[in-house]
């Protein structure tokens, strides 16, 4: 374990927006410069607070999009409509603007290098925030670990990270495969369903290649692809989830 | 199945406040079934205070409730709770 990293309690500290980045119609990256930052683990995530001008204040996590970077944080936020923080995040934040954070937060859904492989990645909708964080890990790393990651999207125009996971799909050992629920684009030859385990079983690794696994997404989402891993012989303990919930935001 | 429903991943940082530890690799024991699991793997519900209860028989392992000048924090439910050092 890393030892003293794990120690101490958490203190807020300010952060600077340095740039925002539009993904889809509903999910902006949100580009930090956090003075002092202690550097993070792929799969953790940040509280965010926002103070209003009366005192109140409200306080939501939101997963660490980026491999490590120096005092770089990229956090990346799906605009809930009825969300008291999330629309703020997306809407209103400029550059050079601050907020507070405090983190790197967890250690239970983490990936690095030492962990290894084969990796198992599915991701629903916003859940592939710390996932990517993963994928750029070991790309930054330049590890050859091997990594398949199923991703599922209503549309895709809703894929987030589009462009960069169609550009990093041509590394070796890397495999993404989509699956788009609601809407295809025409000629789409790709999965056009939610995941069963006739998709995970198609996407491998099989099980008794022991990947380790992570699947993070709305809690039905996370419940219905971790029931379909155990019925393809997964060992529940190699499955590791997070969910997303429907409140706040 | 309750939408409201989260696990340990989501009060990660609360747990951090109050152990001044990463708390979601810590190994809790359920006080119900004996069941094992990492506290970021339990289930977690919100409403007044914070719920976490057990994946495998639904007992209660630990309640939260923050209020304006502390945090209470029952732990009736965990038999034991292993941190790694």
């Amino acid at each position: 374990m890393a030892g003293a990293a794990l120690l101490g309690r958490l203190t807020w500290q300010p952060a600077e927006v340095a740039d925002v980045v539009t993904e889809t119609p509903r999910t902006k990256t949100l580009v930090f410069e956090v003075p002092g930052w202690p550097g993070h683990r792929a799969g953790q995530h940040v509280d965010v607070r926002l103070t209003a001008e009366d005192g109140y204040q409200a306080e939501r996590s939101y997963s660490i999009a980026s491999a490590p970077d120096g005092s770089r944080l990229e956090l990346t936020v799906e605009r809930l409509d009825d969300g008291e923080v999330s629309p703020y995040l997306t809407d209103e934040l400029r550059p050079g603007d601050r907020i507070e954070l405090r983190g790197p937060i967890g250690g239970y859904f983490v990936w690095e290098l030492s962990v290894g492989g084969p990796v198992l990645l599915v991701a629903g909708g916003s859940g592939i925030v710390p996932l990517m964080a993963m994928i750029r890990t070991r790309i930054a790393a330049g590890s050859g670990t091997e990594m398949r990651l199923l991703f599922s999207s209503r549309s895709w125009d809703d894929v987030i990270y589009r462009d960069e996971l169609e550009r990093l799909a041509g590394d070796a050992g890397l495999v993404v495969t989509h699956t788009l629920t609601r809407s295809q684009p025409p000629g789409w030859t790709g999965y056009a369903r939610r995941v069963d385990a006739e998709i995970l079983r198609e996407v491998g690794p099989r099980a008794d290649e022991r990947p380790h696994v992570y699947v993070c997404g709305p809690t039905p989402f996370v419940e219905a692809v971790a029931e379909a891993l155990v019925q393809l012989g997964h060992e529940p303990r190699m499955i590791k989830t997070e969910r997303f919930g429907a409140t706040g935001g | 199945m309750d939408s409201h429903m989260l696990d340990g991943n989501a009060v990660a940082g609360l747990l951090q406040e109050v152990f001044a530890l990463e708390m979601t690799t810590a190994i809790g024991t359920c006080g119900g079934c004996g069941a094992r699991e990492p506290i970021g793997a339990v289930r977690v519900f919100r409403g007044a205070g914070v719920v976490l209860r057990c994946p495998h028989c639904d007992h209660t392992l630990a309640t939260i409730v923050r209020t304006a000048g502390d945090i209470r924090i029952s732990l009736a439910g965990v038999r034991t709770l292993e941190i790694s050092t």
